[in-house]
């Protein structure tokens, strides 16, 4: 049980039997960077002087709000000694970090099938999250051997008889079996990796077969283009040779190949089992999909692994520069924001409100907010988000079938049926808040599926919901109602159809395309009454009366009005009080750039922006207090 | 208070760029004198004033302050020699509560800025004074000494009104003070405040009606504004006290210049009438009109030729920076042709005369047709070219002045 880095075995030559390929499944502050970076350090690949705090996170962005939105794989050499015969052999384990996050389950699932194993990492203070629950499904549905962890050990909160009997009794073992371990002290960490070789099966391949890898990850890198990680089920990739994606038959010189140990290391090649990257010079990730086989040109494999899947997105907003000369600067941004998220898709879009944008598709509302923090930090924008939205399916009367993924292209006219997407979900809550997350639900139009103990304390509730409820603040009203206790998972499950109806928002009789939203008929009112009153808060007083409605169609469901202003002028204006006028002036001419017209209304951009923001209601409401 | 302005350094001397010297003359040159002290601070005023007990005994008394504004005004005729300076046209004497120094320390003052400068024929010389100090002695020392003007702060007549606003004086003063100032010969405005919490439109009926029976010369009536860091101001915060009301202040304004144009007085600006026009305040009509003044005394505001400056606020600093012979000023700020333009705009639109329709940029007059169809803007004024505005036009001043300063803001294209 030590790094032997000096006896390691090279990339190309080293036998399935030693290599050992697993992932680190846990929840988002449970410690899997840290304990990563032990492993690291253990290991010997990153010495003393060179270690930083969250080393495989590359990205500020995930540095910063402590979640790992790209996998990386990192080779990492350990020696085990036979109690036997004494004899040491060196062992090669590949690390595949997993994105965490319930919005890219697909990556998560690709990660998983390049590995054999997973350590199942959890808080000893907090237990099992859904999202974790929904990724240990996965794993195990993987057939991947898993080895479960208490993490955070040095905790005084820590309860680690608790939790191992938790997870002992979710994955079957005994809690006995359960490793404790702490990624801040190191302790534990040489046991788990030996644990690791003796319980994670060998990878098994056909080496003499066409090569077979499995793309897990891609990344665009400014300087070496994109960047692809790959897993060798068979044969071998070499340098120089020409491969082949197997779902577009696009070719590809391979430029570079090797292994990240934690920096990329050159290699003569990748053989079966092994886990490295390609850099082949093509400059977007959509050429280089997750999921996809690659091959060689030349006695290419003829069938690929499977599993491959287009990303689809399921939530869409629209993105606007509040300054509206950054269009360009907007669009660049999203330009180069793509070559390294084959998810994201985009499309430009006019709003009368709010100018030009683009309607842009995610996969949930965490890649949305990373996508818009990534834009505003990284381009330097200021951008207003329109209210995400699902996509609908629409048939008309007449049988045209139209897909919706702006609520104000939203037909009018004989509408013969709505069908909705919907999840399904698992939360993961202490028992105590079952009436309160009930409650939630069915507020939310949800439908319970089912309920189980996995400890007297602990309850998981299964739902169907409709992913347009979900994305509107859900979880923060889970979080909110169960003193942040409860934990979210969900996943696709088909479209529903529903009696939805597209609310407008009218200005002085003028449509904000803005502020138009999809919602449940029973929620219509409840919808427009909050836009309405919201606005009335955040639109100052005009020259004047502006009345504000919310309609169904034709029809007013809900209405306020602006009263005129009559007087705005300073009473004094005196020697002193010149310059202070002046530059209140100076001031309110740059707040005039930042009004948009709708029709006749000045609007400020700060009261889109807090109309748009789900947390502007209660604002609003303060406001009025 | 509100705090200075953000500025740029003045120079210790107290000079002025030589652009700004070179246009001394082409305007009329005034005098401020600042007074900044009080017997008690009323708790909507943000004014740069202080008690006796706030000053502490410091060398910067009310004893002390003619000395210190004497010096300011020989280091002003310093900065200023070579400069072509004209007689001095007005003088203003405002506060805090000028009338907290002896009358014969007023006088010396502008005694001072006569022996510098000069005063012109005809020149007015105002002092604001509290109702309950302006006795016939006063009022007498006052039009002896050369003053031509007093303005009372009389704010209200009605007690409750007066409570909130934490002013002390006797309301029955207001009659005396009038009458002992008519009696030397001196005009007399009336300062009046509308929108007082818990001040009724009645009771601004009878404030003003109080106020006419007094047939004052002129009349001043301002919205009560809260101003940030007053005790006001937190008892709005915390709620004892509510918010004035725009809507009410609107109401109110309508009334008062409806009941002072039935009186024979005429505005003249928007918070300003005048039994006649050569009964106006031609000191302030002085900073609308853009002329040139030196403001003389702590926190005091100075505009000459495009430069505008301001003095340090505490007197004892004033005191020592003029006790050190170096300039009191604290910043300054040298105005770019665009910031005079939108002075211009902003300051002239308040005036019954009016803003010369060529001053304003094309977008703006532009937009002068719609804001006469609105009503905002006088068309038979605007039709001889000059912008005056309705009394609508007045109480949305902030309004026409964005508009007649707008640009065309090209729309983004993808």
């Amino acid at each position: 049980m030590s790094p032997i880095a000096q006896t390691a075995p090279q990339p190309a030559a080293t036998p399935p039997e030693v290599i050992r390929n697993f992932c680190i499944i846990a929840h988002i502050d449970h410690g899997k960077s840290t304990l990563a970076d032990r492993m690291l350090q253990v290991t010997g690949v990153v010495g003393e002087r060179q270690m930083r705090a969250q080393y495989l996170d590359r990205m500020d962005i995930e540095r910063e709000r402590g979640i790992t939105i790209k996998s990386q794989a990192v080779r990492l050499p350990w020696g085990v000694t036979d109690p036997a015969t004494g004899s040491d052999t060196a062992y090669v384990l590949n690390m595949i970090d997993t994105p965490g996050h319930v919005d890219f389950t697909y990556e998560v699932s690709r990660s998983l099938a390049a590995c054999e194993g997973a350590v199942l990492v959890v808080d000893a203070a907090q237990g099992i999250e859904a999202q974790t629950l929904a990724n240990l499904y996965l794993a195990m549905e993987n057939d991947l051997t898993i080895i479960p962890v208490l993490n955070k050990i040095d905790l005084p909160a820590a309860q680690p008889d608790r939790y191992a009997e938790e997870l002992a009794g979710l994955i079957g073992c005994d809690p006995e079996d359960v490793l404790l371990v702490s990624g801040k002290t190191g302790e534990g960490v040489p046991e788990l990796l030996d644990r690791i070789v003796d319980e994670v099966p060998a990878p098994v391949g056909d080496a003499d077969a066409p090569a077979r890898a499995m793309i897990f990850d891609s990344v665009y890198d400014t300087y070496r283009g994109v960047v692809t990680y790959v897993r060798v089920v068979d044969g071998a990739l070499r340098p120089r040779e020409r491969i082949q994606m197997m779902s577009t038959r696009a070719v590809h010189e391979l430029l570079e190949i090797g292994v990240i140990s934690p920096e990329p290391v050159v290699s003569r090649g990748l053989g079966v089992g092994e886990v490295g990257y390609l850099i082949t010079g093509v400059k977007d990730v959509r050429q280089s999909r997750v999921g996809d086989t690659v091959t060689s040109e030349r006695h290419g494999a003829t069938t690929s692994l499977g599993g491959y899947k287009d990303p689809r997105p399921m939530v869409f907003s629209g993105l606007y520069p509040i300054d509206g000369s950054d269009y360009p600067t907007l669009r660049d941004a999203l330009d180069k924001l793509k070559l390294n998220d084959a998810a994201l898709v985009y499309e430009p879009e006019t709003s009368a409100a709010l100018g030009f944008g683009f309607r842009v598709g995610f996969l949930g509302m965490l890649h949305l907010e990373i996508v818009r923090e990534r834009l505003e930090r990284e381009s330097n924008l200021d951008l207003i988000s329109t209210l995400p939205n699902v996509v609908y399916e629409v048939r008309m009367d007449d049988g045209k079938e139209i897909e919706v993924t702006n609520p104000s292209e939203f037909p009018g006219g004989r509408v013969a049926s709505i069908t909705e997407p919907v999840v399904r979900a698992t939360i993961l809550a202490p028992s105590d808040f079952i009436g309160t997350i009930m409650e939630l639900c069915q507020s939310r139009r949800g439908t319970l599926r089912g309920m189980d103990y996995l400890s007297p304390e602990r309850v998981e509730m299964r739902y169907t919901l409709p992913l347009a409820e979900i994305v509107f603040d859900f979880f923060d009203a889970l979080k909110s109602r169960t003193k942040g206790y409860a934990s979210l998972d969900y996943e696709p499950d088909g479209q529903q159809e529903s009696d939805l109806v597209k609310v407008d928002i009218l200005l002085q009789g003028d449509t904000v395309d803005a502020f138009s939203a999809v919602v449940h008929r029973d929620k219509a009112y409840a919808y427009g009454v909050m836009m309405v009153g919201k606005l009335r808060e955040l639109i100052p007083r005009q020259q004047f009366e502006v009345p504000i409605q919310a309609a169904i169609g034709s029809r007013v469901i809900a209405r306020e009005t602006i009263r005129a202003i009559r007087k705005d002028v300073t009473a004094k204006c005196y020697g002193g009080d010149i310059s202070r006028k002046r530059k209140l002036l100076e001031k309110q001419k740059e707040g005039k750039k930042r009004m948009k017209m709708v029709g006749t209304v000045e609007v400020p951009q700060e009261a889109f922006i807090a109309a748009l923001s789900q947390d502007g209601g209660a604002a609003a409401e303060k406001a009025k207090k | 208070m509100p705090a200075l302005p953000l500025g740029d350094p003045a120079p210790a001397d107290g000079s002025l760029p030589p652009d700004a010297l070179a246009q001394v003359g082409s305007r009329r040159f005034g005098v401020y004198v600042h007074v900044p002290f009080c017997r008690v601070r009323c708790g909507y005023c943000d004014f740069n004033t202080y008690t006796i007990p706030e000053l502490g005994g410091h060398g910067a008394g009310v004893e002390t302050y003619a000395e210190a504004a004497l010096a300011e005004v020989a280091l002003a005729r310093r900065a200023l020699e070579g400069a072509a300076v004209p007689a001095v046209s007005t003088v203003f004497v405002g506060g805090g509560t000028p009338t907290m120094l002896a009358p014969g320390d007023l006088v010396g003052v502008v005694d001072g800025v006569a022996d510098a400068w000069g005063l012109q024929a005809g020149v007015e010389v105002t002092t604001e004074a509290n109702p309950d100090t302006v006795t016939p002695q006063v009022a007498e020392t006052l039009a002896a000494g050369g003053f031509t003007r007093v303005s009372l702060g009389m704010q209200s007549a009605v007690p409750h009104v007066l409570a909130t606003l934490e002013r002390t004086h006797d309301p029955a003063n207001v009659a005396a003070a009038v009458a002992a100032c008519r009696a030397v010969g001196l005009q007399v405005s009336l300062d009046l405040i509308y929108g007082t919490p818990g001040e009724s439109l009645q009771d601004w009926r009878t404030s003003l009606e109080t106020a006419l029976a007094l047939e004052p010369d002129h009349v001043s009536a301002y919205a009560l504004t809260v101003e940030e860091g007053t005790k006001l101001a937190s008892q709005v915060r915390r709620g004892t006290v509510p918010m004035p009301e725009d809507d009410d202040e609107a109401d109110k304004y309508e009334l008062a210049d409806t009941m002072l144009a039935g009186a024979g007085y005429d505005w003249y600006e928007i918070s300003n009438w005048a039994r006649a026009a050569d009964r106006q305040c031609r000191h302030n009509v002085a900073y609308w009109a853009g002329d040139d003044w030196w403001g003389i005394g702590p926190g005091a505001h100075s505009h000459v030729g495009g430069v505008r400056w301001w003095n340090v606020k505490h007197p004892a600093a004033y005191a020592a920076r003029l006790g050190e012979g170096t300039s009191p000023a604290h910043g300054r700020e040298v105005l770019t042709p665009g910031q005079r333009h939108d002075e211009r705009v902003l300051l002239g639109v308040r005036l019954a005369t009016g803003l010369p329709l060529d001053v304003v940029h094309p977008p703006g007059r532009r937009a002068v047709a719609a804001m006469i169809a609105e009503g905002l803007v006088d068309g038979a004024a605007a039709v001889r070219g000059r912008v005056v505005l309705t009394r609508q036009g007045r109480m949305l001043a902030d309004t026409v002045v964005h508009r007649l300063l707008t640009e065309d803001v090209e729309p983004a294209c993808p």
